[in-house]
């Protein structure tokens, strides 16, 4: 006995589906809230999510939906034009911006830490130098019980496992934070790999984003990574502590973020793209990112660029708060007045963008 | 019967024999991960499904996939607007001119387009609808979609058409009927339960489709409200979740593919219901 | 006019009417032939379209690169370095591997549902191998990553350490070529069995009941008869298979490692072609990365059309005249 003859299944099924689609396409067109897109970089996509939740509540008339797909991704889906903005932890090179097809400005939002991280049953604290570290992921040094990582940790019972390398496997600003830092401290990285937002790890496994890498770390005894310090806080990872340049071994802290981020303020080219990385200062965490937005510097729609310039300036005030809770630093006065000036440069339609100077507040 | 023959018969009995148990060794080697897939789904997933999963759309830790669940019925839907059409018109025209040399032609391309990898109909709808649009978009999730149910859905229409005895046609036409109305009140029509089968299984092949919306429907947080923005989907977003440490998010993925799994199977369950009603076995 | 009306039609000269009508029905007639023709070759077009995009996108890198793209294995889109052999070379072997382990298993599943099996265990049989066929290959790359995945690593892996060789040396993370051959076998199959079915069944019964008849045990029919004669078509099907999972793309990318090496160990990580373009395509940020990646799509899409063609004219021909089989056959060709 049939219930429901699949003929007339088949109609329920679609007049409910279409109504269903039809009824999501149309039940907010109109006066709804503007979509505005952006893709790019994983490290800052905890705090992004954020701003993009409570950026909702602040201005109704704007969603921000922002998808972390390395900061290579970024880059490129901004230069093709397809997301309204991009973002990234390694500014794009001349010769990026030179062939992108739109001019793009760069925008600092916030700090964060690439830290190493790793997963050997019992032991939580690990100190290594920076050539040490380029060894290990280079795979120079293969075992947990090298005398080289023995050096720098006596007192802490390293197993005589092999040692799994996790790298990314998609274009990265957590990449090339960690092999810029890298190349500065070890002639033998930079000879074998470089530095780059996709460089070719010679020993590891690959994974995608720092979720990815973040996962596989976590899943694999004896696995070392490298990513974003709210990725290894979230996960319950160790932190491994590396020497810095003036020689002393700094927890990531929103302080020593903070001091790698001031030491590099001396020297901030007019464009905006520097790096803070393997900062001199003795207190300052040696492998610090700048995270940037990439924007069009002149827009063919104004009212979605109103609408990106308004999230921008607000993430560059009101946001900052929310940083230090998911483990990021605010960025220093002085280089928020330097966003604010690049973001007053933006331009929709060849005339300026009108954004107020306070909390994003609504342009006329 | 002489001994030798007596055991040489009985050793082909033991060979039919070990034979018989091997294939059903098979059959059991062959569902073993068939069960250990769903087993894994259904009580992973059961555990994650909530109310909120259905009603309230992803955000940063939780909650649930009401957008994704929209965004999949959507992309599949308007896939299938596109594709199943002119599918079956192509199946339609290849089976009524099976000889013809665009015909022939046209027949091949279909084969070869069906084994073509569907990421690189992904490549190919970014190159040329999302670049060109400046805009990811639910429309180009579902072009690609439709392009990889188009030679499923020409495919089975025109072997089905061609199925159908020629007897028909021309009593139709001595009838007087013009060709088309042969076409497609005959031959159609007499195909027709296996034809709408054949859809459903396409249906249910895309719905689960991922590679082609990657750089396509791209991904979203919000509810889709055009379709020139783009959307989440099931899929994606289970990819996505996939590649975390986070317990919740894997939760979620698991949650996700027990609604995921449950519409291809009722599709694949209907498809065989729509060709039963024709042909009780 | 309704086709019970018809089921007794009226003789007509033998001759088909599909070739002889054209060219002189009505002008509604003639417009109802190009609109299919439309359609028809809108299918065309779409196939002509996506090779010629690829290979567009590809052009720089071919210039760029020649030869050396498939000869090197060197992928280092930092330095501006692309060649493609770790992707091939990984490709290559997970499929192989699968197609290893899967084609024994789908060959007994074929016969048991064709000639050894209980008839009334055939039907269910038959439909959960199609079940099998119907879950997304997403779904088998969660399950993977999350259960089999550290089901390797933790007790298979080991296991085959202690056998030994190059084959099973090198770090255990689960994650690799292992993994990955495994999930594309469960995933190829049901296509290889239900196609190799459809060949059996291809097979005409007086061969059967001939051999049967003869004193022939059911397996000694299989072997000594029904299997000469659907030998085209099982190959077809498997090489059906091997196209699929060379195409394969969100499963293996969940588990292979992404790395692109050629090592010889199963345990090593590996990378495939498909995986490697859902990877870096959306983030290749310079124009011959792009390139690179898309010459790689490019060498996908004329391996897969290889082996799909090779493919469809074997299993065509041992089975002519069967649509339902062929039919199968078209819905499993893709992947996903």
């Amino acid at each position: 006995m049939k219930l429901l003859s699949p003929r007339v299944a088949i109609a329920i099924g679609i007049v409910a589906s279409g109504a269903l689609a039809a009824a999501s396409s149309c039940s907010r067109a109109g006066d709804g809230p503007r979509v505005i897109d952006g893709a790019g970089a994983t490290l800052p996509f905890p705090l992004y999510a954020r701003w993009s939740s409570e950026f909702a509540r602040v201005d109704t008339t704007v969603r921000v939906n922002y998808q972390p797909l390395g900061s290579g991704a970024g880059m490129r889906q901004t230069a093709d034009g397809v997301v309204d903005f991009g973002a990234t932890d390694e500014p794009m090179t001349d010769e990026q911006l030179a062939r992108s097809p739109i001019p793009l400005v760069h925008v600092p939002m916030t700090i964060g830490a690439v830290v190493v991280t790793y997963n050997v049953p019992g032991v939580t604290e690990l100190k290594l130098t920076p050539d040490v570290v380029a060894d290990v992921f280079r795979g120079a040094v293969r075992r947990w019980d090298d005398p080289r990582l023995r050096g720098t940790n006596p007192g802490v019972a390293l197993p005589s496992t092999p040692i799994t390398v996790v790298h990314r496997a998609d274009g990265s600003g957590t990449s090339a934070t960690f092999t810029t830092f890298l190349s500065q401290n070890s002639e033998a990285w930079r000879a074998d790999v470089g530095a780059g937002v996709a460089p070719r790890f010679p020993v590891g496994v690959g994974a995608r984003g720092n979720d990815g890498v973040t996962a596989y770390v976590k899943a694999t005894p004896y696995a070392i990574g490298y990513v974003e310090l709210a990725y290894a806080r979230q996960a319950n990872l160790p932190v491994l502590l590396v020497k810095n340049r003036a020689g002393s071994y700094v927890v990531p802290t929103l302080g020593s973020l903070d001091r790698a981020a001031r030491s590099a303020l001396k020297s901030v080219p007019d464009d905006l793209r520097f790096s803070i990385v393997d900062s001199e200062d003795e207190g300052a965490y040696p492998i610090a990112a700048l995270s940037f937005l990439i924007l069009p510097r002149d827009s063919k729609q104004r009212a979605r660029a109103e609408a990106l310039a308004r999230f921008v300036w607000w993430g560059l005030h009101d946001g900052q708060r929310f940083a230090a809770e998911l483990d990021y630093a605010p960025l220093p006065p002085e280089l928020v007045a330097r966003a604010e000036r690049a973001v007053r440069g933006l331009r929709a339609e060849g005339k300026p963008i009108v954004v107020g100077d306070g909390a994003g507040a609504p342009s006329p | 019967m002489t001994p030798e023959l007596e055991s040489a018969y009985s050793g082909r009995k033991l060979a039919a024999r070990a034979a018989k148990t091997a294939s059903s060794v098979a059959v059991g080697l062959a569902l073993l991960p068939l069960f250990a897939v769903l087993a894994y789904v259904a009580s992973q997933g059961a555990r994650a499904l909530s109310v909120a999963f259905f009603t309230e759309p992803i955000g940063v830790r939780g909650a649930g996939m009401a957008n994704a669940i929209v965004g999949t019925i959507e992309l599949v839907f308007l896939a299938s607007a596109m594709g199943i059409p002119l599918g079956i018109a192509a199946g339609l025209y290849l089976a009524e001119y099976a000889s013809t040399p665009l015909a022939r032609a046209v027949r091949f391309s279909a084969d070869v387009l069906a084994g073509v990898p569907s990421i690189l109909v992904g490549v190919v709808v970014y190159a040329v609808v999302v670049v060109w649009m400046k805009q990811f978009s639910a429309f180009a999730g579902a072009a690609a979609l439709a392009i990889v149910m188009l030679p499923l859905v020409t495919r089975t229409t025109d072997e089905l058409a061609r199925a159908v005895p020629d007897s028909l046609r021309e009593a139709a036409l001595a009838l007087g009927a013009p060709r088309w109305r042969t076409a497609i009140f005959v031959v159609l029509r007499t195909a027709a339960p296996g034809i709408r089968s054949g859809c459903l299984l396409a249906v249910a092949r895309v719905s689960g489709e991922t590679a082609p919306l990657l750089f396509t429907a791209y991904n979203s947080r919000f509810f889709n409200e055009s379709l020139f923005d783009p959307t989440s989907t099931l899929q994606v977003q289970i990819f996505t979740y996939t590649m975390t440490p986070n317990d919740d998010w894997h939760a979620q993925a698991w949650a996700a593919a027990l609604v995921l799994v449950a519409l291809v199977v009722v599709l694949n369950v209907l498809a065989r219901r729509v060709l039963a009603e024709r042909e009780p076995a | 006019m309704t086709q019970r009306a018809l089921s007794t039609p009226p003789r007509l000269p033998p001759r088909s009417l599909r070739a002889s009508v054209e060219g002189n029905g009505s002008s509604v007639d003639r417009a109802f032939g190009a609109v299919g023709a439309g359609a028809a070759g809108a299918l065309g077009l779409v196939l002509v379209g996506v090779a010629a995009s690829v290979a567009r996108i590809a052009w720089p890198s071919i210039q760029a690169t020649g030869l050396s793209f498939v000869t090197t294995s060197v992928w280092d889109p930092s330095r501006g370095t692309y060649g493609a052999l770790a992707f091939v070379f990984g490709t290559l072997v997970t499929s192989f591997i699968a197609l290893l382990l899967a084609v024994p298993v789908a060959l007994g599943v074929a016969v048991f549902l064709t000639d050894l099996g209980p008839r009334r265990l055939q039907r269910p049989v038959s439909s959960l191998v199609e079940l099998l066929a119907a879950i997304p290959s997403v779904v088998y790359g969660l399950w993977a990553a999350l259960v089999l995945a550290p089901i390797l690593r933790t007790t298979v892996q080991p296991a085959l350490a202690a056998v030994g060789g190059p084959l099973f040396s090198g770090p255990n993370v689960g994650f690799g070529i292992l993994c990955a051959s495994l999930v594309l076998a469960i995933m190829l199959l049901p296509t290889i069995a239900s196609v190799s079915r459809d060949v059996l069944r291809a097979v005409p019964a007086d061969l059967r009941e001939g051999a049967l008849a003869l004193g022939a045990t059911p397996w000694d029919a299989l072997r000594l008869v029904v299997f000469p004669h659907a030998r085209r078509g099982i190959f077809g099907a498997v090489l059906l298979g091997f196209g699929r999972a060379i195409g394969e793309t969100m499963a293996v990318a969940a588990v292979v490692g992404s790395r692109a090496d050629i090592s010889p160990s199963l345990f090593a990580p590996g990378y495939t072609m498909s995986s490697v373009i859902a990877n870096e395509f959306p983030a290749a940020s310079s124009e011959l990365h792009v390139a690179a990646l898309a010459e790689v799509g490019l060498l996908l899409f004329v391996v897969t059309v290889a082996f799909n063609v090779a493919a469809r004219v074997l299993v065509a021909r041992s089975r002519e005249g069967s649509p339902r089989a062929s039919q199968a056959g078209a819905g499993s060709g893709g992947a996903a």
